[in-house]
């Protein structure tokens, strides 16, 4: 029996071009696009893709800070503004920090679950370039807990905490494995963003990549366990994507093929209050996990392809056993092994992830979701990889705070 | 006194000037720090920053607080650290503008040179015209407190002799920032004979508390880095003044500065460093030098026509390029100038390719310093561009392997004159003040 009590589909997915350092467009002085030009462009680049527009009944945006990079709340009302079917429609945001994304994708699916719509939306955004990184990491910094770790946190709050989990797992596990393991998911990153004319690090030209991810740490200016190669990059960028019912899919016009099945989903939420009990996992990750698998009925084998959150090196590597892919402690080795390459066992963030396409933190969890629905539906360009007839699935993970707010997701191709 | 002691009153005499305003945002942002350790939350501290003219500080002051700000907030891991006590400072920003305002306090500004009084460290840097600068000095001595010390950001001045005219026994030493102070790692430290051990020691400890690459010269007219860059000046002029028959003024300076920039893999051309050093401070540098070591060759016609014509170059306060050898547009040479007609040539793609097609008619590609910066194998990289510049039998070619050995030659000749210990000083102070990927001193010709 399936999880959800209605078929629910996705399709019509759209991202685009991740903005910052690395594009060569790219001018940090010089004006740039800003939140309308980037919702528009998201949302009609899914909308373009279908008919019958007047049909979406519900728009959902997630966004993590908005308010503070660029001074604006109340993102629902952008809607209207992308097309004039949302006039007068349900239109709203949804935020939990690196994860608003993921939560994104729920609200949409549960909306359709409710009867309440048939066809929902669903757009993720963040600009992040309006400041300079110092500041930024001030405002990302809002992903943890303000008033209880910030002040005695990092200047780069985040980039810290999983310095922490690196240092945690060099201990454990040994610091030569563990930093070849994160260096070596670099190394993936880049050379997957290569593929991906919409990455931020689609202009990478470094002959040496694996150098320069194995380059040492620099604690007086930065961390004390990962280098700044380790960390996804600070993006402007949108994504969007659409979800409907059976019956949507029929009043868009969207044929089966070119739309995929969403077979289950986990969101899972710890307590922001509280530390990570173990820095050397992502034990909610893992909880999704392994929650999305039961409700879909399959294991971590049956997937072709997986999309994780490596908002840094090393939380790829811990996604990775958070999946179930490695053992505890193995992650690193799995992925020096080539396992995770887009020819390996299971191909993993295949359009780049978050350090190769750039990670517009509140776009993350719907970008993850539009590239995995475009692996699944042959769509993926130049990524594209080989998706097993006998394994017809693929799963996202996306991830809020240090390990708090997680979504995982599984899809179906349509045969 | 300890360098602690000495940095709780401190004076920059000429602070509104391209050197001055440099050395105090680095003083100040040092100052601060020592402020804000809990053991000295009752001392007073001050940085008197003065300079002749109010208009010239308000420059100054608008200077400062960019860059003041710009460095906290690349300062911020050790910023959280200073302030963790403060409950109230908790994100970046509350803190970089926490810093910016402690610091900001710290700072006097004034045209008063009696407020140097109290001082115990003085950093004189005004301009390059050593009867001024002695007649500062002097001034300064009477002024201040007995066991003041003072550093000297000449260029090319020889410390024992500003030390026995101004008649400060032994209280002063060279302490050559380069342009822009907060950018370049350089210090040029030069000791006069009767520098004191102190002030040595001083010297030697704020360079380590500023971060600063320390190359000891000797107290030779033109120190480590003029003494190379005057005469590699100079005989790119004089290669200029052999040029222009053919070429004319204009097409000759084009050709060097290209030879030098792009053959030779430099930040920038010949011409255009002189321009960005000043052409007036070139040819002033020329007549101390020529001065100071009786050298009657330290000359050139060239740079006295361009003063004479008052054709200057330099920087204006907002950092821009002024026009010189070359003519700037958005910063980047956009013309020449020719000193007999009194004018600027703009580049035109026709003139700039037909003298192009004679300087490097194979018309070769080199690979630019910016793209070996950062290179890991630079070295070997350098070793095949010059392999090919042998091999390759062109005009340009020729001009620039002949300024390579020149460029050797003068660094080597900077070892016999005895102005500086050894070859990697000299390779040093090219590289970290001047940019240079590679010393003068190599193995490459």
């Amino acid at each position: 029996m399936s999880y959800f009590r209605k078929k629910i589909y996705a399709c019509a997915g759209f991202n685009t071009i991740a903005l910052g350092t690395g594009r060569k467009e790219f001018r940090p002085k010089k004006p740039r696009p800003g939140i309308e030009h980037y919702i528009k462009e998201a949302g009609l680049g899914s909308i373009n893709q279908i008919k019958n527009p007047e049909n979406i009944d519900e728009g959902v945006i997630g966004n993590f800070m908005a308010a503070r990079f660029c001074r604006q709340g109340n993102l629902g009302g952008f809607f209207p503004m992308v097309h004039p079917t949302f006039q007068y429609k349900p239109c709203i945001r949804v935020e939990g920090a690196c994860d608003s994304g993921g939560l994104a994708l729920v609200t949409a699916i549960k909306t359709i679950l409710a009867d309440l719509a048939d066809v929902v939306l669903c757009i993720g955004f963040e600009i992040q370039n309006s400041v300079k990184a110092i500041y930024g990491a001030d405002y990302l910094a809002g992903a943890g807990w303000y008033s209880g770790d910030r002040k005695e946190g990092h200047a780069y709050f985040f980039p810290d905490q999983f310095s922490q989990r690196a240092g945690a797992c060099f201990e454990k596990f040994g610091k030569e494995k563990v930093r070849a393991g994160m260096a070596q998911w670099y190394v993936n990153a880049i050379e997957n963003a290569r593929k991906n004319p919409k990455a931020q690090e689609y202009h990478n030209k470094n002959s040496d990549l694996m150098t320069t991810g194995l380059t040492p740490p620099n604690p007086k200016v930065f961390c004390e366990h990962i280098n700044v190669f380790d960390c996804s990059k600070v993006s402007d960028a949108a994504s969007a994507l659409i979800f409907a019912s059976e019956e949507g899919l029929k009043k868009i016009e969207v044929d089966k093929n070119d739309a995929v099945e969403v077979l289950a989903y986990a969101q899972v939420q710890d307590n922001l209050t509280t530390p990570p009990p173990d820095f050397t996992k992502l034990s909610t990750c893992q909880i999704a996990a392994k929650r999305a698998y039961k409700r879909a009925g399959l294991t971590p084998n049956d997937l072709s392809v997986l999309d994780v959150h490596d908002c840094f090196t090393i939380a790829g590597v811990l996604a990775v056993e958070a999946a179930g892919f490695a053992d505890y402690g193995e992650g690193a080795d799995f992925i020096k092994e080539g396992n995770t390459k887009s020819d390996g066992k299971i191909p993993t963030n295949t359009t780049g992830g978050l350090i190769g396409y750039g990670h517009p933190t509140g776009a993350s969890g719907v970008r993850q979701a539009v590239d995995v629905v475009h692996q699944l539906s042959e769509k993926a360009g130049d990524c594209q990889v080989k998706i097993h007839p006998d394994k017809p699935y693929g799963m996202m993970s996306s991830m809020g705070g240090n390990d708090k707010t997680v979504v995982a997701m599984i899809f179906k191709k349509i045969e | 006194m300890t360098l602690d002691e000495r940095l709780e009153n401190v004076a920059v005499i000429g602070a509104a000037g391209k050197m001055g305003s440099g050395i105090a945002v680095l003083i100040s942002q040092e100052m601060a720090i020592q402020k804000l350790k809990p053991e000295n939350k009752d001392k007073i501290y001050r940085l008197n920053l003065i300079d002749v003219s109010e208009r010239a500080l308000d420059g100054l002051r608008s200077y400062l607080r960019a860059q003041i700000l710009k460095r906290a907030e690349k300062s911020t891991v050790l910023l959280r650290e200073i302030y963790k006590e403060r409950k109230d400072l908790i994100e970046n920003g509350e803190i970089i503008n926490e810093f910016v305002n402690d610091t900001y306090e710290l700072l006097n500004f004034s045209t008063d040179i009696e407020l140097v009084k109290d001082a115990s460290l003085v950093f004189e840097a005004i301009f390059e015209n050593e009867e001024i600068k002695i007649k500062v000095l002097k001034q300064l001595k009477e002024l201040c407190k007995k066991d003041t010390l003072f550093l000297s950001n000449t260029s090319s001045i020889p410390i024992s002799y500003l030390d026995e005219k101004a008649g400060l026994d032994g209280r002063i030493i060279g302490y050559h920032f380069y342009n822009p102070p907060v950018i370049q790692r350089l210090v040029e430290v030069i000791a006069a004979k009767a520098t004191t051990e102190e002030l040595k020691n001083i010297a030697s400890e704020l360079g380590k508390r500023l971060r600063k690459k320390l190359v000891s010269s000797n107290d030779i007219s033109g120190f480590i880095g003029n003494g190379h860059f005057s005469r590699d000046g100079l005989y790119a002029l004089n290669e200029v003044e052999r040029l222009k028959e053919k070429y004319g003024y204009h097409g000759a300076i084009y050709i060097m500065n290209k030879v030098s920039q792009e053959y030779l893999i430099r930040p920038m051309g010949i011409f255009q460093l002189i321009d960005y050093v000043g052409v007036d401070i070139f040819e002033c540098l020329l007549r101390v030098m020529r001065t100071h070591l009786g050298d009657e060759c330290l000359i050139s016609e060239l740079i006295d026509k361009m003063v004479n014509n008052k054709i200057l170059g330099g920087q204006y306060p907002s950092g821009a390029q002024k026009d010189g050898f070359l003519k700037y547009e958005k910063n980047r040479p956009a013309g020449v100038y020719n000193v007999v007609k009194g004018k600027y040539y703009m580049f035109d793609e026709d003139w700039k390719a037909g003298i192009d097609k004679e300087i490097n008619p194979t018309n070769e590609k080199f690979v630019p310093w910016r793209a070996l910066l950062m290179d890991a194998k630079k070295v070997d990289k350098l070793k095949t561009h010059f392999d090919n510049l042998k091999n390759m039998n062109t005009f340009g070619s020729e001009l620039a392997l002949d300024f390579l050995k020149e460029t050797k030659a003068i660094a080597d000749n900077l070892l016999v004159d005895g102005v500086a210990d050894s070859a990697d000083d000299i390779n040093a102070v090219l590289m970290n003040g001047f940019f240079w990927i590679y010393g003068p001193i190599n193995n490459y010709i």
